[in-house]
């Protein structure tokens, strides 16, 4: 579309009040909490994970997430030698229970994954209704009284994190625990975390240590070929990880 | 004329299924946000524990469990956070409960803290010689052996 | 594979949804051979290409209602609809081609016969008859003509809305990215070939089983000319498969392996043995040879009869291959899951089987109501007017 003046005349205050309306936006449960303002983002140390689980139970409690499903999972890597292409994975029920007691040789690590709470998400992109959307401050939610579950979004993340909740027989996913991170609580993978090797993280706020972990640590995303603009930073994460 | 009809109609059904907050911030309901929101909690978050429990955090000062999260072990308490005289939070078998943590895997950070229970204890209860919330053993000696729970 | 991932999402509603449409653009592909490119030979079949197309496109949006899982709020997709969706784009194409193209069409070529129907039919057919006729009564030659430009016109636009129509289903699963087995720019265009040599040899079943039940002889001349156009665009379906798949085996890239084991093992029977040796390979050398050797009229008829139930097989297992297979392997490519079809469930096969079977109940009706045969007393439209100059 072209930019003519006539249009930028019609289009800027129509844009004016917009924004107007997202500046004004607050939750109404969280009088405090300013959309703007907020721009969430996880940081996960992969040396310090150990395996034992207590995100998964603990998001399963506080989100409600039925058996057999995952909003947060543990995975268990076993690299042998070279092979970085072909590590053994395993996840038994997602790592809840923790992992069986286990020797083996080659590299083994544990690696946590969530919804990454993409910027550029394909998950919004194919949803035929706004179903699912990228908040203002930076969180990928699901409004279950519109979602048809017609499973588009679930096939279009590259990351496997969505599902589709039986009892609501809509599609659901990992949302940051926005319900507590609005009221200035941290999430509830987090909270439970006994090495803090899961971290929240604003990146709109210039005091968090996110900034100059960033700045000082070799850090990935999960599938960067995917130009998803994930969220979720890894830190020591190897080449193995799929 | 069939034409003009269909539109009208169909602009009637959009003005009228069309939820209000629609388009508020984006191409979803705006009011889902605030829907989102609302959810009840469930973990209190340790900072709401240790307001009340102080003679607790002092103790996990002195040793490695400090920066352990209460809930991390004694799950979810919000409910009793709220109501702290009714909602008792549940006894922890710690026999399965350090496990978790504590049992010897490989995937596990070398540095960390893990033993082969079945070898390490025979399967007892792990707080019949730890302190949970000061684990060292010569910091704090344990109960008597007669407390433990297979 | 990832904890989510065991379960497929999509079912065989899913695969019956591709292939019913398929059918749809196929059906209409051939109809416009006789309206646009003026085959004369397929005229025969003209009346039913159409109407199998509306009784299929009818049927389509089932199976996907039967899978959401709340087919109450599926309005939401005309109501708000995400521009940046192929899902959400896909309904209105749906409801353009149903609407504008399909129907005007039918109820244009049929008109004179509605017109003359709604004075001579009695009972509740003729009050059926008088409903169709939207209140027009006038079959003068000169709006008669109009008609046949008209849907000459809409024929003419109808083509490229019929590869819109599936080439959109083939952009659905083509453009995710996330998943390697589907995410291809040939995704669309596959889609079309293999929808319109479904579609085509669909219609030459319906035609042989529908004269062989009337009891009326076949033309073989259209025979011959359908047999010949299936052909043609099976090498083009089956060159375009052949080429993704052979660039996938050079390329061999990071998902390569998971899939190469995938096809070699799960998808085996249906992939390489039903939808390639029996579905593709098979059909095109029947048909071919039926080019290279003249055989009698009756062993022709029995090979295109062989050759058009190989063929729609065939693309049935093509659609399964694309939409289980996609959901077979993981996105980690290190492992695998398995399909799980129930039977008496509401993604169940007997769910599948009974919306096969309703598109025939539908043409049943429809050719009752509207019959597309020449022998039997109607006279289709494009000869009403043989005084009139045609253009």
């Amino acid at each position: 579309m072209e930019i003519t003046r006539r249009r930028l005349l019609v289009l800027l205050p129509a844009a004016a009040v917009a924004w107007k309306f997202v500046l004004a936006g607050t939750p109404e449960a969280s009088p405090n909490y300013k959309l703007t303002e907020h721009w969430w983002s996880m940081l996960i140390d992969i040396p310090k994970c150990i395996g034992c689980g207590s995100c998964v139970r603990a998001c399963a409690q506080e989100n409600d997430v039925p058996d057999g499903f995952y909003r947060t999972w543990v995975e268990r890597y076993r690299v042998t030698d070279w092979k970085i292409e072909r590590p053994e994975v395993e996840s038994p029920d997602g790592g809840k229970l923790g992992f069986p007691p286990n020797q083996s040789d080659g590299k083994n690590f544990f690696v946590p994954k969530l919804c990454n709470q993409c910027a550029d998400s394909p998950c919004t992109q194919v949803c035929p209704v706004g179903a699912t959307f990228v908040t203002p401050d930076g969180v990928v939610l699901v409004d279950k009284t519109y979602c048809l579950g017609c499973r588009y979004c679930v096939q279009a993340c590259p990351y496997g994190c969505r599902f589709i909740n039986p009892k609501t027989n809509t599609a659901e996913k990992c949302s940051l625990c926005y319900h507590r991170i609005t009221k200035g609580l941290t999430t509830a993978c987090c909270e439970v975390c006994p090495t803090g090797a899961r971290q929240l993280a604003d990146l709109k706020n210039p005091k968090d240590p996110i900034h100059e972990f960033l700045k000082t640590h070799t850090v990935q995303v999960l599938k960067p070929h995917m130009a998803t603009q994930a969220k979720v930073f890894y830190n020591g994460m190897d080449g193995s990880v799929r | 004329m069939v034409i003009a009809i269909a539109v009208t109609v169909f602009a009637a059904l959009r003005t009228a299924l069309v939820p209000r907050s629609f388009g508020q911030y984006g191409h979803y309901r705006g009011a889902a946000i605030a829907e989102t929101a609302a959810r009840p909690i469930a973990f209190a978050g340790h900072d709401v524990c240790e307001a009340c429990h102080t003679e607790v955090v002092d103790q996990k000062k002195q040793g490695k469990h400090v920066v352990v999260p209460c809930e991390a072990c004694h799950g979810a308490l919000a409910k009793h956070a709220d109501d702290p005289a009714s909602v008792k939070p549940p006894k922890l078998d710690t026999a399965v409960l350090c496990a978790r943590c504590h049992e010897a895997n490989s995937a596990k950070p070398k540095g960390f803290p893990q033993v082969v229970t079945a070898d390490h204890s025979g399967g007892i209860a792990c707080d019949s010689c730890h302190q949970p919330h000061r684990p060292k053993i010569e910091d704090s000696p344990a109960k008597p052996a007669t407390e433990a729970r297979k | 594979m990832y904890p989510n991932e065991v379960e497929l999402q999509w079912s065989i509603l899913i695969v019956l949804y591709p292939f019913i449409t398929g059918l749809v653009a196929g059906a209409f592909i051939l109809a416009s051979l006789e309206r646009v490119f003026r085959v004369e030979a397929v005229k025969p079949t003209y009346r039913l290409a159409l109407l199998t197309a509306l009784s299929f496109l009818l049927v389509a949006p089932l199976p996907l209602q039967l899978h959401l899982g709340h087919p109450e709020r599926s309005l939401e997709m005309y109501m708000t609809p995400h521009r940046s969706s192929a899902m959400a784009m896909f309904g209105f194409v749906y409801l353009w081609y149903l609407m504008a193209v399909l129907l005007l069409e039918v109820w244009l070529d049929y008109r004179r016969d509605i017109v003359v129907k709604s004075k001579t039919a009695t009972g509740v057919s003729r009050f059926i008859y008088r409903l169709l006729t939207l209140g027009s009564d006038n079959i003068s030659p000169r709006s008669l003509r109009i008609d046949d430009r008209l849907g000459y016109f809409i024929t003419l636009i109808g083509i490229p809305s019929a590869f819109l129509l599936h080439g959109y289903v083939g952009f659905i699963f083509g453009s995710v990215k996330a998943n390697p087995w589907w995410s291809s720019p040939l995704m669309p265009i596959v889609f079309i070939f293999s929808a319109m040599v479904s579609g085509i040899a669909a219609v030459m079943l319906l035609y042989m089983a529908s004269s062989r039940l009337r009891g009326k002889p076949i033309d073989i001349r259209c025979l011959d000319k359908i047999a010949q156009y299936l052909m043609y665009i099976f090498i083009i379906d089956f060159s375009l498969e052949m080429l993704d798949l052979l660039q996938r085996i050079y390329e061999a890239d990071e998902s390569f392996r998971s899939l190469d084991f995938m096809v070699h093992t799960r998808l085996w029977t249906s992939q390489v043995i039903i939808q390639i040796l029996l579905g593709t390979v098979t059909p095109i050398a029947l048909l071919g040879l039926t080019q290279l050797v003249k055989f009698t009229e009756v062993v022709r008829k029995r090979i295109y009869a062989v050759a058009g139930c190989l063929t729609v097989i065939g693309i049935f297992a093509m659609r399964w291959n694309v939409v289980i297979g996609g959901q077979l392997f993981s996105k980690s490519f290190l492992g695998y899951t398995s399909y799980k079809m129930a039977f008496a469930t509401r993604e169940g096969l007997l769910t599948a089987i009974i919306l096969m079977i309703l598109p025939f109940g539908i043409l049943w009706m429809l050719v009752k109501l509207l019959p597309p045969w020449t022998d039997s007393g109607s006279i289709p439209a494009s000869a009403a007017a043989p005084a009139q100059a045609t253009s």
